[in-house]
């Protein structure tokens, strides 16, 4: 039994961030660059400009909506590899709606293109959640093979049935301007301020509320104690007549949904069309995400604003320094699930050595 | 006629395919029977195309360019150990992290050092693995069917594709008919037996891990030093997840792996072909369904719709000794 | 060994532990559970390493840093749970871990050689090529006691090796120990059960709360001795028997059966009932049915056969734990770690375990955390549980505090029936004596409870009506003070018969 100090739960993922940075500096010092001066151009390129946070936070938008979809599993005892096909049925499940119903008023097409997306992100999930549940297939293994299958039925989609008349291109025709969500500078310019044109859109506001929602629904619902019981000890789950089965297919079908929510920020915010490969890997990051902010809604919004700033800033910097390319940021994202995540043990057993070492010396026998 | 000349190519083609695919699964079954669940054969394969090819690419030396690649992919097969087997961490968590490295590593090395966006130079002829044409294969030609199966399927192939069906039998002596193999089978069913019988589990897995990592190491550089002439980034494609499947598809033995490997190589080599064709009675089969039948055939396979896939017992818990 | 310590975080397993075994003998290690027993074990196999403390084998100082070191020492070891592979063949298990050569084929060869050699002079009958996964938990302790003796074990321990068998395979493994003593080879056998200590051992130790508190001849001495040395106080508990006959009949049991997935009977045709304001003990050996029908009244595992009637009204295939919590069934589970609590939540979210779906702790879906820790203090102050804090892990409390909030979860809601397995196990004298109390105030204020222990003085203390099962079967009932340890012990052993 180990007793960590409490400040351990906060230390801990800025000392893994740091050590990933760390290892990154390296990465970029081998390739003969100057790490520090790559540092300041992806922050300010990241922060430095009202544009450049527009982008940051649009990223972070997608991550926050993935990293709480790997969190919500997490809690349930179970890995959600998913995320990256459950963001593309959810991205399937709004364009959907919004092909469909084109001549609805947005009040009623807007909230149910974002309920397509969910469902679409749900339905992708759950019936791995179900497999898990009732037929013992292990979870990581078929939600790596539901990415694969939703990418290609995605393509076949694209290229197929849904593909726009006279386009080339793997998308589908333009939604009605009543389906898609409106950009933060619209929102801004109603009210008469002007801000910067950036991708950022209303779906920021909703990854907020998400993360206010799933806080409620763990800790603060009967539901989230089932999830949490059935994924620290499911027999006793069942002991207390929560079913493990149960509650593993609501808990991957919400994660799911999650997952399919990021499409609002990407499919319904910015391109207003659905097309192939939007998620870009976003999917992949929330996993990192989840571990670095340890599942929890406060550190996982932390986590998904340093993955922004990396991938804005990252972006920045390969304008300027084109040897550094945003591929660095897949080697962070990497570094951090690497030690936030594998090897946690040891970076804990580090900060606990080090924790007695500096109490000794600052209280001398 | 032609349509046996066409089956043939598509034969031919399906070997290709299927050589990556035997490495890295023989690599899964090796990590996996001993008690270590590896996701991450697509990152150590896309590390061994890398390095062999980027080495090549300087020294134009297939054999130095194998062993770079071996060298790459067992640097992150130890990484894995280290992490799983020393610090008890998250298999998944652990391979996640290495295929992200692989990815993000190679195309940021790739793009510095050669600049060409990723890729390595265009390899020459003599810096690959050239093709073996087995004897007699050109007198063989002329007998029908064996004949031209021999010639055109079996041989003419490089090295690296034999030695990928070598292994499998060696797999299957080393992991059946050895003390070593039955003590890791034994530490991927019940590590506590084998450590109460006077032996390391540790150490035992860390062997495991490191073999797999040799095996990644060939599939990668089989990619990019004898298949293709260079290295392009993600040249791996999935390839490391399709062996995946393919390992629960044959439930975690040798000679299965190689069945499903040549199968779901041999379905790679007909979306190819596939492509904007149509099947009499059928009608067009979008490729993109061949392409995921694999995962779906798996997806099926684990639901237990069709025979049953279990894993090794104890695959995917870190060993940690009991209190009492 | 000599001065044995071993600390697991601020928990002391073994302090200055001495410990000598003769050659040629019998030696019995006695103890409660958490005793020391076996970590000290443990130490002696290389599992664990001392933290101060010297062994010595044969006269001579050794190191026993692993169990190969063991193994070469001559000490070999029968785990209580065995250490086998499921999906190997026997001859595959005791291969496991020889130095044979690279090959397998030949070891092979000497192992079967060895397996037919050993059947012969012990009667240790194993088909080689039977699959783990195939055999009856006799033949498996056959295959781990094989093990060691191809090892060449001069040193044999067995791990509370008769909790998993019938009474005629315990009999016929004391006969194989005795022959194996005779050869020269020591044996040391683990245990709780007095009985077996007095039947087959020439030497006997007790452990005490980490201590090794005396050093017998068996001969010397009598169970009583050994269990006042055991617990460390008088064993005759007053029972403080009911003055009043007990009320309506709330749980009848008819014909109750489970067969389970491998086709063992492992309850059969169990019929009984509990009323009100009695106290109904099932004694037995661990094994023999009582974990299954806690779980099948629990509602934890469906029956293949009988019915349970709970105050008249019977129970139906669908009920879950959460509908038998309505009608007044509770249930304090055999295991608190492995069901009763959940280790990584705080206590107030362990305090609630089940009784979530009460209207008390929030409206609609919602959960109030404050209720929830408000009710956890509750708790704490009625079952004097320490630390008073709600928000701490429940792995952070002792064990005895730790069942504490479990039974204070389950008593305090006014239950019909009450259910309860081991309800003192791993937990401190104190503790015994205040959880033994409150469970008679419950049958007191008048509810049903039905007891399932493995320590028969607890049975003989608490119970108004005693159960006795053996192999699936209740062989016996008796009515408290009308009966003793040495009729029970008979009884569960299955060798007194059916008498009612």
């Amino acid at each position: 039994m180990t007793f960590s100090p409490r400040w351990l739960g906060l230390v801990l993922p800025l000392a893994n961030v740091a050590i990933a940075l760390a290892a990154a500096g390296l990465l970029v010092l081998a390739i003969g660059e100057n790490p520090v001066e790559a540092m300041g151009i992806a922050f300010r390129g990241a922060l430095g400009s009202g544009n450049g946070i527009g982008y940051t936070l649009h990223y972070a938008t997608s991550f926050v909506f993935t990293g709480l979809a790997v969190a919500v599993a997490f809690h349930a005892g179970h890995f959600n590899i998913g995320g990256e096909g459950q963001a593309l049925m959810g991205g399937l499940g709004a364009a959907l709606v919004a092909l469909a119903l084109p001549d609805l008023p947005w009040p009623i097409l807007l909230p149910l293109a974002i309920l397509g997306a969910a469902l679409g992100g749900a339905a992708w999930a759950a019936v791995p959640g179900w497999l898990q549940a009732y037929r013992g297939s292990h979870i990581v293994i078929t939600t790596i093979m539901f990415n694969f299958i939703a990418g290609a039925l995605l393509v076949y989609l694209l290229a197929g049935p849904l593909r726009m008349a006279g386009s080339m291109a793997l998308e589908t025709a333009a939604f009605a301007p009543a389906a898609r969500l409106p950009s933060l500078a619209d929102l801004a310019a109603r009210f008469g301020v002007d801000l910067p044109r950036t991708p950022l859109n209303l779906s920021f506001a909703m990854a907020l509320v998400a993360c206010l929602a799933v806080w409620v629904l763990i800790w603060r619902t009967r539901l989230g104690y089932a999830i949490r019981t059935v994924g620290a000890n499911a027999e006793a789950a069942a002991y207390a007549g929560i079913s493990p089965a149960r509650v593993t297919v609501i808990a991957l079908a919400l994660s799911g949904a999650l997952a399919g929510l990021m499409a609002t920020n990407e499919i319904l915010g910015v391109q207003g069309r659905l097309i192939n490969e939007f998620a870009a890997g976003a999917g992949f990051v929330g996993i990192a995400v989840a571990l670095m902010g340890r599942g929890h809604p406060a550190g996982i919004l932390a986590a998904a604003l340093l993955f922004g700033v990396l991938a804005q800033g990252g972006a920045e910097l390969s304008f300027e320094k084109p040897a550094i390319t945003r591929d660095m940021i897949v080697v962070i994202q990497g570094l951090v699930i690497l030690f936030s995540g594998a090897l946690e043990g040891m970076v804990r057993h580090g900060g606990l050595v080090l924790a007695q070492r500096l109490g000794r010396k600052a209280v001398p026998a | 006629m032609s349509g046996w000349l066409a089956l043939l190519a598509a034969l031919d083609s399906a070997v290709r395919l299927a050589t990556p695919l035997i490495f890295a699964c023989l690599a899964g079954l090796w990590s996996e029977r001993a008690g270590i669940v590896d996701i991450g054969l697509e990152g150590k394969m896309l590390a061994a195309a890398f390095a062999a090819a980027a080495i090549v690419a300087i020294v134009p030396n297939p054999w130095l360019g194998l062993l770079a690649g071996i060298g790459a992919s067992m640097a992150f097969a130890l990484v894995h150990g280290f992490a799983t087997i020393t610090w008890n961490g998250n298999q998944i968590v652990s391979g996640m992290a290495l295929n992200f490295l692989a990815a993000g590593l190679t195309a940021v090395l790739g793009n510095a050092w050669f600049g060409q966006g990723g890729r390595t130079p265009q390899l020459a002829g003599a810096a690959r693995f050239g093709e073996v044409t087995l004897p007699l294969a050109e007198a063989a030609e002329a007998v029908p069917f064996a004949g031209g199966f021999y010639a055109e399927v079996i041989s003419g192939h490089s090295l690296l594709v034999y030695s990928a069906f070598l292994l499998v039998p060696l797999t299957a002596f080393l992991m059946f008919r050895t003390r070593w193999g039955l003590r890791l089978r034994a530490s991927g069913e019940n590590p506590a037996a084998v450590e109460t019988a006077g032996l390391s589990v540790a150490r035992l897995r860390y062997s495991a891990v490191l073999v797999a990592g040799i095996l990644c190491g060939f599939g990668g550089a089989y990619l990019s030093i004898a298949q293709s002439a260079g290295f392009v980034p993600d040249m791996t494609a999935g390839k490391g997840y399709i062996a995946l499947a393919a390992l629960v598809f044959a439930k975690w033995r040798p000679w299965p792996a190689l069945g499903a490997c040549l199968l779901f190589g041999f379905l790679d080599a007909m979306a190819l072909r596939l492509q904007g064709a149509s099947l009499p009675g059928i009608g067009a089969i979008p490729v993109q369904a061949i392409q995921a039948l694999p995962y779906i055939l798996t997806v099926i396979l684990l639901a237990g719709f069709i025979g049953r896939a279990v894993p090794p017992k104890a695959s995917g818990t870190p060993y940690v000794k009991d209190r009492s | 060994m000599r001065g044995i310590d071993k600390r697991f975080g601020a928990a002391a397993a073994n302090r200055a532990v001495d410990f000598t075994v003769a050659r040629g003998s019998i030696h019995g290690l006695v103890g409660e559970n958490g005793a020391g027993k076996s970590t000290l074990m443990s130490i002696l196999y290389g599992f664990h390493a001392a933290d101060s403390g010297t062994i010595a084998v044969n006269g001579r100082d050794a190191v026993i840093g692993s169990p190969a070191d063991a193994i070469r020492l001559g000490i070999g070891m029968v785990h209580q749970h065995f250490m086998l592979v499921e999906a190997f063949t026997v001859v595959e298990n005791v291969m496991l871990g020889m130095a044979t050569g690279f090959l397998t084929a030949k070891a092979e060869r000497g192992v079967r050689a060895r397996l037919a050699e050993l059947a012969e002079a012990y009667g240790l009958a194993i088909d080689p090529d039977a699959r783990i996964a195939d055999l009856s938990v006799g033949e498996l302790q056959r295959v781990e006691i094989v093990k060691a003796l191809v090892k060449g074990a001069e040193i044999l321990i067995l791990d509370e090796p008769t909790a998993v068998l019938t009474p005629q395979e315990a009999d016929r493994l004391f006969v194989l120990l005795r022959r194996l003593a005779g050869e020269g080879r020591s044996i040391i056998l683990v245990t709780h059960k007095l009985k077996e200590i007095m039947a087959v051992t020439d030497h006997v130790s007790v452990m005490r709360r980490g201590e090794m508190v005396a050093t017998l001849a068996t001969g010397a001495t009598s169970p009583r001795e050994l269990a006042e040395l055991m617990v460390g106080r008088s064993v005759l508990l007053d029972p403080d028997r009911n003055a009043r006959p007990p009320g309506a009949t709330v749980l009848t049991v008819e014909g109750l059966s489970l067969v389970d997935a491998r086709g063992h009977l492992r309850l059969d045709d169990a019929s009984f009932e509990v009323r009100a304001g009695e106290i109904v003990g099932v004694a037995g050996v661990s094994g023999n049915g009582q974990s299954e029908l806690l779980d099948i009244l629990a509602g934890l595992r469906q029956p293949t056969g009988g019915r349970i009637l709970l105050d008249g009204v019977p129970i139906r295939p669908g009920d879950d734990p959460v509908a038998l919590r309505e009608r007044g069934l509770r249930h304090v589970p055999e295991d608190r770690l492995r069901r009763g609590l959940v280790a990584a939540f705080d206590a107030a979210d362990s305090a609630v375990l089940g009784c979530t779906p009460e209207p008390a702790f929030g409206p609609g879906p919602f959960l109030d955390r404050a209720a929830e820790i408000a009710d956890c203090e509750a708790r704490m102050a009625s079952f004097d549980i320490r630390p008073r804090a709600p928000t701490l892990g429940t792995a952070l409390f002792s064990g005895g505090n730790q069942q504490k909030l479990v039974l204070a979860r389950e008593m305090e809601r006014a239950p019909r029936l009450l259910l309860v397995g081991q309800p003192t196990r791993g937990v401190d004298v104190g503790a015994i004596a205040f959880i033994h109390a409150r469970l008679v105030a419950l049958r007191d204020a008048g509810a049903a409870v039905l007891l399932v222990s493995s320590e028969l003085d607890e049975i003989l203390a608490l119970s108004d009506r005693i159960l006795v099962m053996c192999g699936g079967r209740i062989v016996g009932e008796r009515r408290a003070g009308e009966t003793d340890e040495t009729e029970l012990g008979l009884m569960m052993a299955g060798l007194h018969g059916r008498a009612a």
